[in-house]
């Protein structure tokens, strides 16, 4: 994945140092079991300096220190279009998430369309969500970018405002892809293996440029150098489907290209559990509390519990609402699944350190660990009670938000 | 109360057979159980907790409620241990469309005459999936795309066959329902006889009653002066004379706070009775709101906007309204909010600085007496009806689950049952609203 160096404005700012003591902490690091009265110490570099048990860590002098009944790593939202998809949701004005001008356009940046200053963003980040794979949304059969940043960040002045400028090109299958053309399951398919193969041939040209000086390398092409990108599995393809057919179908067509897949929404999954498996494609399952019409008409809220017994790895996200609430907030989703079967702690993994490694940022954000980024939430119980309150939310050591919302 | 569903059967005139309904009463009256519900924790609503606590029911109403010492269980009944399970009343959801409900075409903006009892689908699987909720009353209303877009209906959502074995009927013979209005954007539309500006909208409806003022005097009139003659009855000012006479409720979609005073102007100068409902805005006129003694009806959404009207939602709106004595109750609006998860509704409220009694009030009692029906539903008293809700916990706590749904003593939801516990969570086949009738190209 991209190398991240955050921006020099961002550096700048004075981390704090700043210590978190919890009654539970959850680490989100080897049996996802919460450590009884725990520390943690935020550095000056906003990077975590220790995480323990109170016993062993010792608060320096000068350290701000703030308790919690519980506290956890900041979270992160598998899939959302927020900071594109605004909360006054005029088109022209604030939905830049969905440009149906044609049924692929994979070259569209999120980076070009994100407003951190939407007050959905600010909305997220008061709740404890830190990071957000936010940018295209669903709707056709290739609607464009994603990108994976902090919701800290008001402005893209640069692609290294972002963790990850291209994380996924979004890719639609089932009825919310149809209109006019494609306008059957069958002729989406048609589009989108042809378009894969046009990458591939452009592909194989540049192969050839490298491996014979004689022969010119193509010209760049927004499109297609994408779309390269994906065939060569730097850059995954995200493609939300619901009914198992659909499921089936993108399976089919990751093992006819071999790109990397991420299976997205997959309302039916369970009805291919063993499939899912075999194929090793990790899921970010669609919001617990999305809709039951359409193609999600057949969804269950234990999804996420079959997904964890089948040993799939799968992931939260908050979607993409086209109404009222136009965001949803991604632990919510995650407490709905843990009412119906999913472990607590795997519930609040699902929304931390699995989202991490489907993005490939575990190393950075995720779980409360040395040298990982400062990035925590904290709670008056439970995170996954709805009556809970966020009391505060902490991005790279720094202090974002104390709301107690 | 169980006879009022077959006096509604009864009232469809091809299902009026006389010895059907003769024998199913007689042998109701013989088999009238007692069920005994022991050892719950019981939350009567219309009085504090009861820690392992009595609910005693026979037939289709509620005996008693209590401590085991305060209730003594009769020797015929049978005794069922709810030992670590919760009893709350019913949920009554004021604000629902379930049903495939409809009302409205888009041939006016104010169309009175229009009865949604007219378009419920009782087979359609969000009535499973509310019962699977809890939810045992239902106000079942057409949409905001109107300035009034027609006769909402009450339902007890029983397992019946047709939709009339869900209605309620009121004292009069009548059915139970109120009247659909909205203001703001969603009834403003770009063409046609429709408003293009709140003014307009506000106009368009004050001048239609003002007309039914004017149909109420010709009938009282024409009663007087010659009873004898049929009156010229007109469905739609018939509609609005109700109500004017205050026989019933205006259900009024509002968000914005201009918007809310706008109603309670309307109500001001026509003396309506009038439930507000979503009330995105109350919290910025609350004091208004109670000076002005109305209900209100919210919704709870995970994030504001996604409408302009919806911008300023908060969470606050629950406690701010309760806290200055506005009664205040919860809805669904499903399909915005899945009627499975009414209880996390309240449990926002309850976050947001609501108290729990309120809270439980307004999934329950509140809401009755919105629909004008607390003398008969809306918390577990002696005498009526025995509609309540078996939990595997607390009412706010995100991991409880509904386990059974009770109406009128029966029960029409248990999770144990496969068929509901598909309703209830979901899965292959939750969807689908009937079965194929096709006889060749499908199995």
């Amino acid at each position: 994945m991209f190398k991240v160096i955050l921006t020099l404005a961002f550096a700048a700012v004075a981390h704090g140092q700043l210590a978190v003591k919890a009654d539970l902490l959850f680490t989100m690091t080897g049996d996802l079991k919460p450590i009884k009265n725990g520390i943690v110490l935020c550095g000056k570099n906003g990077k975590i300096r220790a995480v323990g048990p109170a016993s062993k860590i010792k608060i320096p002098a000068g350290y701000q220190t703030l308790t919690a009944k519980v506290a956890m790593p900041g979270i992160i939202d598998a899939h959302s279009t927020v900071g594109l998809s605004g909360i006054l949701n005029s088109p022209k004005h604030d939905q830049e998430q969905l440009e149906k001008s044609a049924p692929m356009q994979p070259e569209l940046r999120a980076v070009d369309a994100y407003n951190g200053r939407d007050p959905l963003v600010k909305w997220l980040r008061d709740l404890g969500v830190t990071t957000v794979h936010t940018g295209h949304a669903p709707g056709t059969l290739m609607s464009g970018q994603l990108m994976v940043v902090k919701t800290n960040v008001l402005s893209i002045s640069s692609v290294k405002d972002t963790l990850v400028p291209t994380s996924a090109v979004a890719s639609t299958l089932g009825s919310k892809a149809l209109s006019n053309s494609p306008g059957t399951r069958s002729k989406a398919i048609a589009m989108l293996r042809a378009e894969l193969m046009k990458g591939q041939s452009h592909r194989l040209k540049m192969e050839e440029a490298k491996a014979d000086k004689e022969k010119d390398a193509p010209a760049p092409n927004l499109r297609l150098d994408i779309l390269v990108d994906i065939l060569n599995k730097k850059t995954p393809l995200l493609i939300n489907a619901q009914r198992h057919q659909d499921i089936a179908a993108a399976l089919r067509l990751q093992e006819e290209f071999g790109f990397n897949l991420i299976l997205d929404g997959a309302a039916e999954a369970y009805l291919l559990l063993e499939e899912i498996k075999a194929a090793g494609v990790p899921v970010i399952v669609h919001p617990t509390m999305g809709r039951p019409y359409g193609d999600l008409e057949n969804m269950t809220f234990t999804l996420a519990a079959k997904l964890h017994k089948a040993d799939i790895p799968f992931a939260f996200q908050s979607g993409y609402e086209t109404y009222v609430p136009k965001t949803r907030v991604v632990h919510f989703e995650a407490a709905m699944a843990a009412a119906y079967g999913l472990p607590q702690e795997v519930a609040l993994a699902a929304c931390t350190i699995q989202p991490a490694e489907i993005l490939g940022l575990d190393k950075k954000i995720g779980s409360l660990e040395k040298g990982k980024h400062a990035d925590l939430a904290l709670f008056d119980g439970d995170p996954l009670e709805t009556t809970t309150h966020t009391t505060h939310v902490i991005i790279d050591g720094e202090i974002v938000s104390s709301s107690a919302k | 109360m169980r006879s009022r569903k077959l006096i509604a059967i009864a009232m469809a005139p091809f299902l009026l057979l006389p010895f059907f309904f003769s024998s199913a009463q007689e042998s109701r009256e013989s088999e009238v159980k007692v069920l005994a519900y022991i050892n719950a924790t019981i939350y009567p609503v219309s009085s504090p907790k009861i820690e392992k606590g009595t609910l005693l029911v026979k037939g289709d109403t509620i005996l008693a409620v209590g401590t085991s010492e305060d209730v003594k269980i009769p020797v015929e009944a049978e005794v069922i241990d709810a030992f670590g399970k919760t009893i709350i009343p019913g949920l009554i959801c004021t604000h629902s469309h379930i049903g495939s409900v409809a009302g409205a075409d888009s041939s006016s903006p104010i169309q009175p005459e229009v009865r949604v009892f007219d378009s419920i689908d009782v087979r359609n699987t969000s009535i499973n999936k509310a019962r699977a909720g809890g939810i045992t009353t239902a106000n079942l209303m057409s949409g905001s795309g109107h300035l009034l877009s027609g006769q909402t209906i009450y339902l007890k959502l029983r397992k019946g066959n047709i939709v009339d074995d869900l209605t309620i009927k009121l004292a009069d013979g009548s059915l139970a329902y109120g009247v659909k209005m909205a203001n703001g954007t969603n009834s403003i539309r770009d063409s046609g006889p429709f408003p293009g500006t709140r003014g307009k909208s506000a106009a368009l409806v004050r001048q239609k009653f003002i007309d039914a003022q004017a149909y109420l005097k010709k009938r009282e009139k024409h009663q007087e002066e010659k009873p004898e003659e049929a009156f010229e009855r007109d469905l739609a000012l018939e509609t609005l004379a109700d109500i004017l006479e205050g026989k019933r409720t205006v259900h009024h979609h509002t968000h914005r706070h201009d918007d809310i005073l706008t109603v309670l102007r309307l109500k001001e100068e026509f003396g309506f009775k009038v439930v507000l409902h979503h009330v995105s805005e109350a919290w910025k006129v609350a004091d208004e709101i109670a000076e002005a003694d109305v209900p209100c009806s919210i919704i709870f959404l995970d994030s504001p906007g996604g409408k302009l009207e919806a911008r300023d939602f908060e969470w606050k709106n629950g406690a701010e309204l309760s806290k200055r004595g506005v009664v205040t109750a919860f809805h669904t609006d499903d399909p915005i909010n899945d009627s499975r998860w009414f209880l996390r509704n309240a449990a926002v409220g309850v976050r947001a600085g609501m108290s729990r009694q309120k809270a439980l009030e307004g999934l329950t009692l509140a809401g009755a007496k919105m629909l004008d029906l607390d003398d008969s539903i809306g918390s577990l008293d002696p005498g009526k009806q025995a509609d309540f809700v078996m939990l595997s916990g607390d009412p706010f706590s995100i991991y409880t689950r509904v386990l059974e749904t009770h109406i009128e003593g029966e029960k029409v939801f248990d999770l144990e049952n496969p068929t509901d516990r598909l309703f209830a969570e979901g899965g292959y086949g939750a969807g689908h609203n009937r079965e194929a009738t096709g006889c060749c190209f499908y199995r």
